[in-house]
Order: C-alpha cells, then sequence, then structure tokens
C-alpha cells in the first residue's frame, strides 16, 4: 500500500501539492485523473522516491520513504516499475539492450535465460522482430510497449504509469489500456495510472482520484466519479469549457 | 550603488553555491569508484571512446605541434649556434607542458563535449530517472566509468603526443633544416630526466580528472529542452579548459 499523508510540494513558490492525501491500496488498479499542469507527474514521482516532498510522508508498505537514504530508498524502489510518459528508452541502446538492461545488472541469470525472458516480455507486449531497432526508430506506441516491457520484467509490486497514452491514436490508445488491462491480470501487481484519457480510464480503473489545485478533490469507484455532482469533476469528465476550471488561468498554471 | 552591492553579492553566493555543488559531484563520484566501479566492460567502452577515438585528433595535432616547435626552435637557437640543442627544447617542451596541456584540450574539445551532451540529453528525456526507478545508482553507469577512462586515457594519449610531437619535431629540424640527427637525439637523451617524464603523467592524470568531472558535471546539472544541453556542452568545454591551464600553472609550480 502506498501512502500520501499531508504531502506539500512547491516550484519557486508555485504550490504543486497542497497537504495531499492519498491510499493507493494493494492490487488495484487507480486512476489518478486531473487538468494537464496539476501535479500528477510529480505526485508519481513522490511516490517512487524520485522528489522528495518540502513535507509531509509518503509510506510505502509502512515505510516513510522521504526519510531514507541511498541504498534504504533503492531497497524500496526494488518493489517498483515505472513507465514513463515518453518511455524513457535508453536510446543509445538496442530494444533488445533496453529490456534486457536491469536483468543485466540486477541478477545473475545466464544470457540464455535474459535471452528468453526478453522474448517473452516483448512478445506479452505484441512486439517480436524489433530487437535490433533502436527507440529512434519506433512509434510512439512502439516505445510506450518497449517501456512496459522493461518495467514488469523484474516482476515489481507496484506499477506506476505516467500518461500512458499520451500522444497515441485512439486505436492504439485503447489497445494500450487493453495492455495494461491484460498485463495486471497476468502479473497481478498494484498499478498507478496516471491519465487525462476520459472516459477511457475509467474501463480499466478500479478507484480513481481526482487532483485539482494540488489536492484530491474526490476518490471512489469508477461510476462514482463519472456520477459525481462537484462542479469541477463534472466539468474535467464532459470536457466543458463552461464551469470553476477557467481555461485562461490554466494556461497561465502552465 | 546598493542595487550594484546586491548583484554583486548574489553572484559571489552563486559561484559560491556552484562550487560546492561541484565539490560534492566529485566527492559523490570518487566515493561510487572506491565502493562499486561497476563492471568492466562500461569502463573498456569509455576507454574506447575517449581514448582509442581521441588517437587521431592527438596524433594530427601533435604532429604539427612538432613541426612548429621544430621550426621555431631551430631559428631561435641558430641565433645564438646552439641548433644542437633542438631535440632538447623539443622534447622538454613537449613532455613537460605542451603533451599534457593540448592533449587535455584536444579530448576536451572531442569527447567531452560529446559526455555533456549525452548525459544532459539523458536528463532531460527522463533516462536518468529511468536508471534511478531501476534501483540502479546513475553515478556507477554514467560518471564513474567515464572518470575512470579519464584517468587511464589521458597519460597514455599524452605519451602518443610527445612521441609524435618529438617524430614532427626532428622531420623539419633534422629533414628539412639540416640539423644533425644524432645530435637532436643526444641532446634530448642527456636532457630529458625522470622528473620531466613523471611531471607530464602526473598533469595527465589531474587534466583526466578535471575533463570528466566537470562535463559529467554540466551534463547532470543541465538546464531546460535543446538549449539547455546547448549552454551546458559550451560550458563544459569552457570551463574544462580553463581549469586545465589554471591547474596547470598551480601544478607545475608544484612539480618544478
Amino acid at each position: 500500500m502506498i501512502k500520501l499523508i499531508d504531502v506539500t510540494k512547491t516550484f519557486d513558490n508555485q504550490v504543486v501539492l497542497n497537504k495531499l492525501n492519498l491510499v493507493i491500496p494493494t492490487g488495484k488498479i487507480t486512476a489518478v485523473i486531473g487538468p494537464s499542469g496539476e501535479g500528477k507527474s510529480v505526485l508519481l514521482k513522490h511516490m517512487i522516491g524520485l522528489m522528495r516532498p518540502d513535507s509531509g510522508k509518503v509510506l510505502v508498505d509502512g515505510e516513510d520513504i522521504t526519510v531514507l537514504g541511498h541504498t534504504a530508498l533503492n531497497r524500496v524502489r526494488e518493489k517498483f516499475g515505472m513507465l514513463f510518459q515518453n518511455a524513457a528508452l535508453f536510446d543509445s541502446m538496442t530494444v533488445y539492450e533496453n529490456v534486457a538492461f536491469p536483468l543485466e545488472e540486477k541478477t545473475g541469470l545466464s544470457p540464455a535465460e535474459i535471452r528468453d525472458k526478453v522474448h517473452e516480455a516483448l512478445e506479452h507486449v505484441g512486439l517480436t522482430g524489433v530487437d535490433k531497432k533502436f527507440p529512434d526508430e519506433l512509434s510512439g506506441g512502439m516505445k510506450k510497449r518497449v517501456g512496459l516491457a522493461r518495467a514488469i520484467l523484474l516482476d515489481p509490486k507496484i506499477i506506476l504509469f505516467d500518461e500512458p497514452t499520451t500522444g497515441l491514436d485512439p486505436i492504439v490508445c485503447r489497445a494500450t489500456h487493453q495492455l495494461i488491462k491484460d498485463t495486471y491480470a497476468r502479473y497481478g501487481f498494484t498499478a498507478v495510472v496516471v491519465s487525462h484519457e476520459i472516459p477511457e480510464i475509467f474501463d480499466i480503473a478500479e478507484q480513481v482520484a481526482m487532483l485539482y489545485q494540488g489536492e484530491i478533490l474526490e476518490m471512489g469507484k469508477p461510476e462514482e466519479i463519472q456520477n459525481s455532482t462537484h462542479p469541477v469533476v463534472r466539468q474535467f469528465i464532459t470536457g466543458s469549457l463552461e464551469g470553476p476550471i477557467h481555461l485562461y488561468e490554466r494556461r497561465l498554471r502552465m | 550603488m546598493l542595487l550594484l552591492v546586491d548583484k554583486l553579492g548574489s553572484l559571489a553566493l552563486g559561484l559560491i553555491r556552484e562550487m560546492g555543488r561541484m565539490l560534492n559531484f566529485l566527492l559523490a563520484s570518487l566515493y561510487t569508484i572506491v565502493r562499486n566501479p561497476g563492471k568492466p566492460i562500461h569502463i573498456f567502452k569509455q576507454v574506447h571512446f575517449i581514448g582509442a577515438r581521441s588517437v587521431f585528433v592527438i596524433v594530427l595535432t601533435a604532429s604539427f605541434t612538432g613541426m612548429v616547435l621544430g621550426l621555431q626552435g631551430y631559428y631561435s637557437l641558430a641565433k645564438f649556434g646552439a641548433e644542437g640543442m633542438l631535440g632538447a627544447a623539443v622534447a622538454l617542451s613537449l613532455i613537460r607542458e605542451l603533451g599534457p596541456v593540448l592533449s587535455a584540450l584536444m579530448v576536451t574539445g572531442r569527447a567531452g563535449s560529446a559526455i555533456t551532451a549525452e548525459i544532459g540529453i539523458m536528463k532531460i528525456t527522463e533516462q536518468i530517472d529511468a536508471l534511478r526507478t531501476m534501483a540502479l545508482e546513475p553515478f556507477k553507469y554514467l560518471v564513474s566509468p567515464k572518470i575512470l577512462a579519464s584517468l587511464l586515457a589521458l597519460p597514455l594519449l599524452c605519451a602518443i603526443f610527445d612521441v609524435v610531437g618529438i617524430f614532427g619535431g626532428y622531420l623539419v629540424g633534422v629533414k628539412l633544416l639540416g640539423v644533425n640527427p644524432g645530435a637532436y637525439f643526444h641532446g634530448m637523451e642527456k636532457s630529458v630526466e625522470w622528473k620531466d617524464v613523471y611531471s607530464g603523467i602526473m598533469k595527465s592524470i589531474s587534466f583526466g580528472i578535471i575533463i570528466s568531472w566537470v562535463c559529467c558535471y554540466k551534463g547532470y546539472y543541465v538546464g531546460h529542452g535543446a538549449e539547455g544541453v546547448s549552454r551546458s556542452t559550451t560550458s563544459a568545454v569552457v570551463t574544462s579548459s580553463v581549469l586545465v591551464l589554471i591547474w596547470d600553472y598551480f601544478l607545475t609550480s608544484v612539480l618544478l
């Protein structure tokens, strides 16, 4: 379980997370939705210790990771896998080398065992015959698949997805959501998906949290969020220009 | 007036903060090297990149440096009727000073800028964050191998520079201007001592640390976007080159 307690983060006098409280239950897919520039990626980076809050606690299985040193933090990070918004593949390595890298560095497996595992993971995400390609030769959707293959390979307990479908066409977007769902069914991890793909995200999430102005505005099952009467949540879900979320203000915040 | 003092103060504070951060970065890198230097393959790859791939540019600059030393040295020494000392003059200039400094400046331009750009791009495209999420220490993969490789490659490149430079001086002094070949090499053998070679090696090693440290640091703390990478790369080359020259003066005064 991941628990964020009163987490505050400020960048250049702009409060991005404001005494935020959130609980990510074990073994479920939790979606964090909210307008662009509201700090969803920042929130995700706090969960894995890539950022430290100005104040507050981030508990991962009961351990406060905000006070941990490098070695202890790395021990906690071994529970995680992460798929970045732009996949963050190592651009000087081939697809095969990218996926094999964590296995080569963190396990004592033989090259043959690594090869089998890499091919199994690539096959699971629907990629074959791309071993020797470099990331810049792949499409956006393919990069995300390679990123997912790399993230699942060490069998993490928690996987963080940072806008996994941003920049993809609707079909690839749906296929990626389906892939996350299939991977979740097969590997059974705790997932946190940051997204603003409405309404597709409601199909894969078991719990949805709406982030707005640095706080979790509402949290509940997908149908509860979809039926919410909160004006901000309603406006975000319907994508209406009329409502409390002012586009002009948001542009300034971005 | 108050505004000027305010600006100067803030500039000084910024400079001190930057120097502190650079020192911390160096200490963290050295700590990683001592604790867990990583797989030899990562270091060999960097030795190949920083060392082997710089050989061409080193040979080219060394040969012309040696040739111009031969030319200038001959006309200066001829005024005193001491052309026979040309070999010693060329060798001492190269081994004590020009070999280490010029090879370091060449490596800064060729490999140092590439190191900064590589790390900088990895930083802005979240590849360094990706390493950290895998519970892998970025310093172990990106910084330590480059510092170790520079320590190994710079003295070797300097040795190549010295040998090629001496040969360049020989070509001009002996083959073109007619200095006696026996005198050229005998003068060199008589005047070059182990102390001179040692000072050149020490300089090369310390320049290797300076170049890799500054260039890795500038890449690691890159600004935003392509412009940030471009600024960091320029700053890395300028800072490394200036530090190499400043350190060269201090080291020379100690090693003399």
